[in-house]
């Protein structure tokens, strides 16, 4: 645009789209493109964006506001999984599990739906193990909670790294204990909560494998049984229950919380 | 409700506007607006009560957006079906058609641009409020704001895109 040998700058151009000139300097301008026609049809058309623009987006002002926005200042609304975002993609496996990407990655890359084979293998240990472990009435875990500390340690020695027993209880869910189990050949853990009906949740844990990348949370399911699964830098999870999908997502965020504090 | 937060709640209908023209998808966008309200709760001391919060506001959400560009990344023309419907259904044909051409020449152009096209044509931000919310000289702004509108006009002149199609938005 020539700016040159003229008191009509390119700023005042565009404050003149935007209407933001006193009368005197809209004079100015409107001299000036009276004689500079081709200048005149190009503001006139950056104008008619602006108001394309309200045209298309002023709706959503009028939008009633989704709850998950006016919740910002309830700390569990961090690290969320939304059911909106949870109809995003469903993709059958040939395991039978159903695994269900939610759209966004909180730790990690978007746009992978489904997690890799590694990752896959360990969801269907975990599964196993969950169906296993859980019925048991007598020797649900190897090691009792009253025992934590001890627990914590030797799972952290085999696993070799740190691995710690996440304290649930706001979901209503005590610490049974654990136990040492594989995932192809890699030692792994499983933690066992309860609940005062009874009800159990497993957290399935082991080191994080080459190729693996942080994952946001991902969705399985098996029969009635529902999981939860991520990646962070340093370990893989699975959390299961037959709880509903909700109540799970809503431990999975615990889970997270506490592991990364 | 506290009075900070009623504050905030009072801006997020503008807020939600501004990223629902930033990134494509309704949800990709209330996720943008979520992180950028849970990030302003987290750093609510640090805003001062006597200043206006708006600028506020959207320089954080400048910042989540800058930051994370690619988790809210934009599909190019990803129209959802409802959307193509309710175009075919419109009274004015041409008025549509030369929205989803603006909708395409705006996904095309660089995040700056588009963000200070929407900052100043949409969310009507002064200059200086502009130049406060993106962290730059009100002078950057101003040379941005006239290269962002070049670059739009440019995509909508597109042969593949009439211009006759924009003259005709009343």
């Amino acid at each position: 645009m020539p700016a040159s040998a003229r008191t009509v700058t390119d700023t005042h151009l565009q404050s003149y789209v935007d209407k933001r000139l006193n009368r005197l300097q809209e004079a100015e301008v409107e001299k000036f493109l009276f004689d500079h026609p081709v200048i005149k049809t190009e503001l006139r058309e950056y104008q008619l964006f602006n108001r394309s623009f309200h045209h298309m987006f002023d709706s959503v002002l009028d939008e009633r506001l989704p709850k998950r926005l006016v919740e910002f200042d309830q700390e569990v609304t961090k690290n969320r999984i939304s059911l909106a975002q949870a109809a995003v993609v469903f993709i059958a496996l040939s395991v039978g599990l159903v695994a269900g990407w939610f759209g966004r990655g909180e730790f990690g890359p978007v746009g992978d739906p489904v997690a890799g084979e590694t990752t896959l293998a360990m969801v269907r240990d975990a599964f196993s193990y969950h169906a296993v472990y859980t019925p048991e009435v007598r020797h649900p875990v190897e090691v009792p909670s009253s025992q934590q500390a001890h627990l914590v340690g030797w799972l952290s020695k085999r696993l070799k790294t740190k691995v710690t027993a996440p304290n649930l209880s706001e979901t209503g869910f005590n610490l049974l204990g654990g136990r040492l189990l594989s995932s192809g050949n890699a030692p792994a853990a499983q933690f066992m909560y309860e609940n005062a009906k009874g009800q159990r949740v497993t957290l399935f844990t082991r080191k994080r494998q080459s190729g693996e990348a942080d994952s946001a949370f991902r969705y399985a399911s098996k029969g009635k049984v529902n999981g939860f699964y991520w990646t962070d830098s340093e370990l893989s999870f699975v959390l299961i229950s037959d709880a509903s999908k909700e109540q799970i997502s809503k431990m999975a965020h615990v889970v997270y919380e506490k592991l990364n504090k | 409700m506290s009075d900070i937060k009623n504050e905030i709640v009072r801006h997020i209908p503008h807020l939600r506007r501004f990223a629902r023209a930033l990134v494509n998808g309704v949800e990709v966008a209330d996720d943008l607006v979520q992180d950028c309200l849970e990030r302003a709760w987290a750093k609510r001391d640090k805003w001062d009560s006597r200043r206006d919060m708006r600028p506020w506001l959207f320089s954080i959400m400048h910042s989540v957006y800058a930051n994370n560009a690619r988790r809210y990344k934009r599909t190019p023309s990803m129209i959802s079906y409802s959307e193509l419907d309710d175009a075919a259904a419109a009274p004015d044909e041409h008025v549509e058609l030369t929205m989803t051409d603006l909708q395409r020449a705006l996904d095309q152009v660089s995040d700056e641009h588009r963000e200070i096209l929407l900052l100043i044509g949409l969310e009507q931000m002064s200059y200086k409020d502009s130049a406060e919310v993106l962290g730059i000289p009100i002078g950057t702004v101003m040379s941005r704001l006239m290269r962002a509108r070049k670059r739009l006009r440019e995509l909508m002149t597109d042969p593949t895109m009439p211009m006759t199609m924009i003259r005709r938005v009343k």
